[in-house]
């Protein structure tokens, strides 16, 4: 396979990671509004835990598209 | 088109220093970037609490909240005991939080979308961590790859797991801000590229139709603004979270 090929074809393969980190952060907001709306006197104090999930989760992702830009740019 | 992104994080040197075994050390656009970060940091909270008033002024205000803000973080996560590793976390905070909005001026140089600049921050929690609990516990530290309450036979397994993940730490802390940033800055650059390239190719057209990308840019830029300080916060809580490993290494 032509060598530029496989690299962009890496990248779009890449991305795949992005679409399942994307159901991670929504699983992570979608957690916490259940809880807040059961509780909701006690939601504020779990937003610091919310940010840092949301944070984490998205993690992930930004991996994803760090080897994506990797191959694109940096990959000669 | 394709190179266009890329070239905003590379490096000029502003003014040559030394020669150590034939790399050039320099005074770099990186370093100067720093320096402003530091220096913005030191002018507020230095600055603000100049008049030490009992009621405080707006400035004053803004660099007496900074601090509860961090000291909170730190009692929550770390325990009382962790407030003397306040001055690593804060600076670490505002260093990072100076350094991730002034990126965000257009022109400016980002410094946190740079791996060695993050990875030089992440290793030195690392190593914080590390050295500050062999210290304090001497070789009871390495308890903590020993979970209490695991039977025996699957013991090797899980020393050998929570050894690894402890060493993917500094990666994962230092790699999740770096590309947070350099994304966010590629992803602008990308977006803000399309207003010129509309109107170079539509012509009149092209000026109505590149209000649509730059209206997507300043939704971009508000998104990038909320990512550095939540990249910033992240990072701070994420380091009293392994400080809090190396005060109490017991599970």
């Amino acid at each position: 396979m032509d060598h530029d090929a496989a690299k962009f074809i890496g990248a779009g393969l890449a991305c795949i990671g992005m679409g399942a980190t994307a159901i991670g952060v929504a699983n992570v907001f979608g957690q916490f509004l259940t809880g807040a709306l059961r509780n909701p006197s006690a939601a504020g104090g779990e937003r610091n835990t919310l940010f840092l999930g949301f944070a984490l989760a998205e993690a992930f992702g930004i991996f994803s598209l760090l080897i994506a830009l990797l191959l694109l740019f940096v990959i000669k | 088109m394709a190179d266009s992104p890329i070239e905003q994080f590379e490096i000029h040197q502003i003014v040559p220093l030394i020669k150590i075994a034939g790399h050039q050390i320099s005074f770099t656009n990186s370093a100067a970037y720093m320096l402003i970060a530091v220096a913005l940091t030191a002018a507020l909270m230095l600055g603000a609490t100049a008049g030490r008033r009992l009621v405080p002024t707006r400035m004053q205000s803004v660099a007496e909240l900074s601090y509860e803000f961090i000291a909170n973080m730190i009692r929550s996560a770390a325990g009382e005991h962790g407030l003397k590793f306040f001055p690593l976390v804060f600076s670490l905070f505002m260093f990072i939080l100076f350094a991730n909005v002034v990126g965000l001026i257009p022109y400016t140089f980002s410094v946190t979308s740079q791996l060695v600049i993050t990875a030089t921050l992440a290793l030195l929690v690392f190593f914080t961590v590390i050295l500050h609990g062999i210290w304090q516990h001497g070789l009871h530290f390495f308890k903590l790859f020993a979970p209490s309450g695991v039977p025996i036979v699957i013991l090797p397994m899980i020393v050998i797991i929570e050894i690894l993940s402890f060493v993917a730490r500094p990666i994962s802390h230092s790699v999740r801000l770096f590309a947070n940033i350099l994304a966010g800055h590629i992803t602008l650059k990308l977006v803000a590229g399309f207003v010129t390239a509309m109107i170079g190719g539509l012509g009149v057209l092209g000026w109505f139709a590149g209000t649509l990308p730059l209206a997507f840019t300043v939704a971009l830029y508000a998104l990038e603004l909320l990512v550095a300080f939540l990249q910033a916060y992240v990072f701070a809580i994420l380091t009293c979270i392994y400080l809090n490993d190396s005060l109490h290494p017991s599970h």
